[in-house]
C-alpha cells in the first residue's frame, strides 16, 4: 500500500514537473530541437534541472542495500553500445521532430484533452508492439 | 542563433521536479522513471502486479499534469499542430524507436544520464541529433 502510494505521488510530481517546464508543449519542444531557426533553448534547462537533482539522488539512493518498499534495485546491466540502441535512438528522433512529443510528455498531455494526443498515444503503442515483435524475431535467427 | 520564448527559469523548475519524482521512485520502489519503458509495461511482458505499478505511475503522471492545469496562473493549453498522418507516423517512429533503443528522454535523458551510463549518453546525443535533423529538414529545407 505505502509502495503504492509512493508510485502514484511520483507520477503526479512527474506529471507536474512536465507541465511546469513546458516540455508537454509540443510546440516548445520543436522551438528547441530547431537550433537553426528562432531557437528557444529552454528545455536544455529541464534537463540541467533534473540532472543537478538525479545524479547525486541515484548516487546516494543507490548506496542502500533496497530499496524503501521493495526487495532488489533493478540490475542496471550495460550491454555496451549496440545497433539495437543507435537505430532506436535515430528512429525515436525522427518522430519527436515530426510532431514535438516524446512518450512522457505524450501521456501527460491527455490531461489537455486534445484528440491529437489520443491519436498519437495509439500511434506509439503500436510501434512499441511492432519493435517488440522485431527484436523476438531477430533473438529467433 | 535567434533566440525566441527563452524560459529558463520554469524549465529549471519543472527539470527539478522530474529529477526529484525519478529519485524518489528509485528509492521507494526500485523502479527507474524511463516512460517508454513504464507504458510497455502497463500493456505488455509483465506480471500483474508490475503492470499494477506501472499504470498508477501513468495514472499519476495524468493527474499531476491535470492538477498543473487546475492551479492559478497555469499555462492551460498545449499546441499540437501536427496533421493525422504526422502524428500518426511520429507515434509509430517514437513508439518503435525507444522500445528498440530501450528508453527515451526520462530513461536515457535523465535517469541513465544521472546514472552515468556511457550507453544512456550515446542514446541522448543520437535522439537529439536525429530530432534536430528532422526538424531542420521539414522546417529549413521542405519548408524553406
Amino acid at each position: 500500500m505505502l509502495r503504492a502510494i509512493c508510485i502514484l505521488f511520483s507520477g503526479l510530481v512527474f506529471g507536474l514537473g512536465l507541465c511546469v517546464s513546458q516540455m508537454v508543449n509540443p510546440v516548445k519542444v520543436l522551438g528547441f530541437l530547431d537550433i537553426a531557426g528562432q531557437w528557444d533553448p529552454s528545455l536544455a534547462f529541464v534537463m540541467i534541472g533534473a540532472l543537478l537533482v538525479a545524479t547525486p539522488g541515484f548516487f546516494f539512493v543507490l548506496k542502500r542495500q533496497a530499496p524503501m518498499f521493495a526487495k532488489t534495485f533493478p540490475t542496471l546491466t550495460e550491454s555496451g553500445i549496440d545497433t539495437q540502441l543507435i537505430m532506436g535512438g535515430l528512429i525515436f528522433g525522427c518522430g519527436w521532430g515530426l510532431v514535438g512529443l516524446c512518450p512522457g510528455p505524450a501521456i501527460a498531455s491527455i490531461a489537455y484533452g486534445l484528440p491529437s494526443s489520443l491519436i498519437f498515444i495509439a500511434a506509439l503503442i503500436a510501434g512499441m508492439s511492432l519493435a517488440n515483435s522485431f527484436t523476438t524475431a531477430l533473438k529467433r535467427f | 542563433m535567434d533566440i525566441h520564448n527563452f524560459t529558463p527559469f520554469s524549465a529549471l523548475a519543472g527539470g527539478i521536479l522530474i529529477g526529484l519524482s525519478a529519485v524518489f521512485l528509485l528509492l521507494s520502489s526500485g523502479r527507474i522513471a524511463g516512460i517508454s519503458g513504464l507504458v510497455q509495461g502497463a500493456l505488455i511482458n509483465e506480471s500483474i502486479q508490475k503492470r499494477g505499478q506501472c499504470t498508477l505511475f501513468l495514472g499519476g503522471l495524468i493527474g499531476g499534469a491535470l492538477l498543473y492545469r487546475m492551479s492559478p496562473g497555469a499555462i492551460t493549453s498545449i499546441t499540437l499542430e501536427a496533421p493525422i498522418m504526422l502524428l500518426v507516423i511520429g507515434g509509430i517512429l517514437t513508439g518503435f524507436g525507444t522500445a528498440l533503443g530501450s528508453g527515451c528522454t526520462s530513461g536515457h535523458g535523465i535517469c541513465g544520464l544521472a546514472r552515468k551510463s556511457t550507453r544512456s549518453l550515446v542514446a541522448t546525443f543520437t535522439f537529439m541529433t536525429a530530432g534536430i535533423a528532422t526538424v531542420y529538414f521539414l522546417r529549413h529545407i521542405l519548408g524553406g
